[in-house]
């Protein structure tokens, strides 16, 4: 019964799939879990859109949409129905084939990415030898959809925007690989179904996750870090910050293409913080062991779910970036962190079981975040404050 | 149940008559499929990519046309069985030197059309030669399709064979490639970093 | 037919497009578009003979083509850089205007 509740879309497409012919069960039923995957994540995106605006607006203490049904529930509907019929304006000088292409072509490669995310278990829709490759390789393109938004509209401020956003998305690119080789480093392997498998062991009940290993926490930390510098998110969100650049890239973009923009900035996030969850939290295992009745998809995603609160809490919260700041932050403070986080995990690895091996990498990690962050980073002395007053 | 091969055709048994013997024609066994729908496919959108990259006068209009045709040589490597080689080219040819080749095009104003045509003068020449080039190449191909290898069995290579390889037998080149990417990057940095004078 | 055939016709036709811009056209940066095509063509081959050729070491076409595709990257970046620094001198990237040594 619980292994049926945990595998129940296998047995449910296995189902589907019996009703056709032979050689065509196995289209049907990669077909099938496509399906799945394009029903399911704009499903939560519309809900994490309203949480967004909710949650914000709390925390903002204002209370956020609440005029469409109770509690503001049907507000996406509504935001669904204004995008697509509201008048796709293309400007005249627009390059109108690039200005097309660019959402069709962010989209279609944030959902690439969840071709190899295990949501389940035996619940990856392709597993690949080289899956993690293969999620970094694919994220890496939509950078270029991005500049094809800024540069197609013609438009100065796009243009800017689009070439910070790019920087960014590069800048940061580095950290966020480096952070997973670390973990790649010590499971052996790049598939993310083998990376789930070892993490997916319990001792005294307690789950064997990367999270709770100094260099896994350290290596989550930064990771979210480059997350969400990749997805553009709060504070890392000036090329599209509203007070900034009017919309930055996507200025130009009206009704459905903008609402494309939108479902593409946040299935992307749901994407890679699903990969920070299967790399560092565990990907479909439980939290304890006793409590592994439960089916496996849930748990993968309420790990979506929890980090995707936690990046609009962190929007709410913490102010914008300025770009040179981000670069800085990035080039000089999250890289070399990650490469000693590399280092730290190989010296955990050889250093055998015991106490000894928490408190040297803790040690290690804490005093080179404490320099680097404390002293290193120190980039401005303002002297006392002078005034000049018009004369 | 009937096999069929990828095109979803059935094989390819040509029976014919030689001499008055009823033989089947070498080369059209079970072993040797056809080259497939795919890679007609994949060829074409790799080849038109090349074109339009070289062809367009819009400069970022080629350089989006060649990543066009960097991501179809990806779909030739994994329709290789290469899938590492594959997605090493996806993340960085179009992850990274299509982003440098655009920035770069933004950077040095390569946007605007030039008056004077975008052809050197006498592309014609340029044309023949690479007319040349290809004629001898696909000849050299044609001439020796008897003797090309033709192996079946796909290479077993999986990532952690790579990853040995690269630190057993490899970790030379891989050490010199590591040295050459610091001195690229170093030197890319200088060479295009803005000299203090100008600033003045 | 060989399959190896197919693919080493696609690539020599590849190498040909490459050349082709890059022999003909003005701007600096199309004529290294053309040069990435042309390694982007030789690595197809490589690609092609490992796949279809006798393995004893099937490694090797393998590391062959990645280290290509390594070097290749360096040496846009590289190139690339230059080209900029050209512009910030001369003001162009007109390959026909820059035929003097001079400045």
């Amino acid at each position: 019964m619980i292994e049926k509740a945990d595998q129940v879309f296998i047995l449910l497409a296995h189902w589907l799939a019996s009703f056709l012919p032979g050689p065509l069960q196995h289209p049907a039923m990669v077909l099938l879990g496509v399906v799945g995957i394009i029903v399911t994540f704009p499903a939560l995106f519309a809900i994490t859109v309203l949480l967004e605006r909710k949650g914000l607006g709390r925390m903002q203490n204002r209370y956020g949409p609440n005029r469409v049904g109770p509690y503001g529930i049907f507000q996406p509907v509504a935001d669904g129905i204004k995008s697509l019929t509201k008048e796709d304006i293309v400007p005249l000088s627009a390059d109108a084939v690039v200005h097309f292409l660019a959402p069709v072509f962010l989209v279609v490669v944030v959902f690439m990415g969840y071709a190899v995310l295990p949501i389940g278990r035996n619940m990856t829709l392709v597993n690949m030898d080289a899956g993690l490759l293969f999620f970094f390789a694919i994220g890496a393109s939509s950078e270029l959809s991005v500049f094809m938004a800024g540069w197609s509209s013609r438009n100065k401020y796009s243009l800017l925007g689009a070439m910070r956003a790019v920087a960014q998305m590069i800048s940061y690119e580095v950290p966020l690989l480096m952070s997973s080789l670390a973990v790649v480093m010590m499971t052996g392997s790049l598939s993310l179904n083998r990376i789930v498998d070892a993490q997916n062991q319990y001792s005294y009940g307690l789950p064997h996750w990367y999270i709770f290993t100094p260099w896994g926490f350290a290596g989550f930390v930064l990771f979210a870090i480059a997350a969400t510098a990749e997805t553009n998110r709060s504070p890392f969100d000036l090329p599209e910050g509203e007070s900034e650049l009017v919309a930055g890239y996507f200025t130009e973009y009206s009704g459905f293409k903008f609402a494309l923009f939108f479902l593409g900035e946040y299935v992307g996030m749901m994407g890679i913080s699903g990969l920070g969850a299967t790399l560092f939290l565990g990907g479909y295992s439980a939290p304890l062991q006793i409590l592994g009745f439960v089916p496996s998809w849930f748990w993968f995603f309420s790990k979506i779910m929890l980090s995707m609160c936690v990046f609009i809490w962190v929007r709410g919260t913490l102010p914008r970036l300025r770009q040179d700041q981000l670069m800085n932050f990035a080039w000089k403070f999250v890289l070399p962190l990650t490469l000693l986080n590399l280092g730290v995990a190989g010296v955990w690895r050889f250093m055998g079981e015991g106490l000894m091996r928490w408190v040297v990498c803790s040690a290690i990690l804490l005093v080179a975040y404490v320099f680097m962050a404390r002293i290193g980073m120190k980039r401005e002395h303002f002297g006392p404050r002078s005034y000049r007053y018009a004369e | 149940m009937r096999r069929f091969n990828v095109c979803g055709l059935p094989p390819i048994r040509k029976k014919r008559e030689w001499m008055g013997h009823r033989v089947f024609v070498a080369g059209t066994g079970r072993g040797e499929r056809p080259m497939s729908v795919v890679f007609y496919l994949i060829a074409a959108l790799s080849v038109a990519g090349a074109l339009a990259a070289v062809l367009l006068k819009n400069t970022v209009h080629c350089a989006l046309a060649l990543t066009v045709a960097f991501a179809g040589l990806a779909l030739m490597f994994l329709e290789l069985d290469a899938q590492f080689a594959g997605f090493a080219q996806i993340l960085i040819y179009i992850g990274a030197v299509a982003i440098l080749v655009v920035f770069a095009i933004l950077l040095t104003r390569g946007s605007e059309t030039p008056k004077d045509g975008v052809y050197s003068a006498k592309p014609i020449v340029g044309l023949v030669i690479a007319a040349g080039v290809f004629a001898i190449l696909g000849w050299a191909v044609l001439r020796s399709t008897a003797v090309l290898p033709h192996e079946t069995a796909k290479p077993q290579v999986t990532v952690m064979d790579i990853g040995n390889a690269l630190m057993g037998r490899y970790v030379l080149p891989l050490e010199i490639v590591a040295l050459l990417l610091t001195a690229a990057l170093i030197g890319a940095v200088i060479v295009a970093m803005h000299e203090k004078e100008d600033a003045r | 037919m060989n399959p190896l055939t197919g693919y080493l016709l696609v690539a020599a036709l590849l190498f040909a497009i490459g050349l082709a811009g890059a022999l003909t056209r003005r701007n600096a940066i199309l004529v290294l578009i053309g040069i990435e095509l042309m390694l982007n063509a030789a690595n197809l081959n490589l690609i092609a003979f490992w796949r279809y050729g006798p393995h004893p070491e099937a490694v090797t076409g393998m590391m062959f083509a990645i280290f290509s595709i390594a070097v290749a990257a360096a040496e846009a970046a590289v190139g690339l850089g230059l080209v900029i620094q050209i512009h910030r001198h001369t003001h162009t990237t007109d390959l026909d205007a820059m035929n003097r040594m001079k400045g």
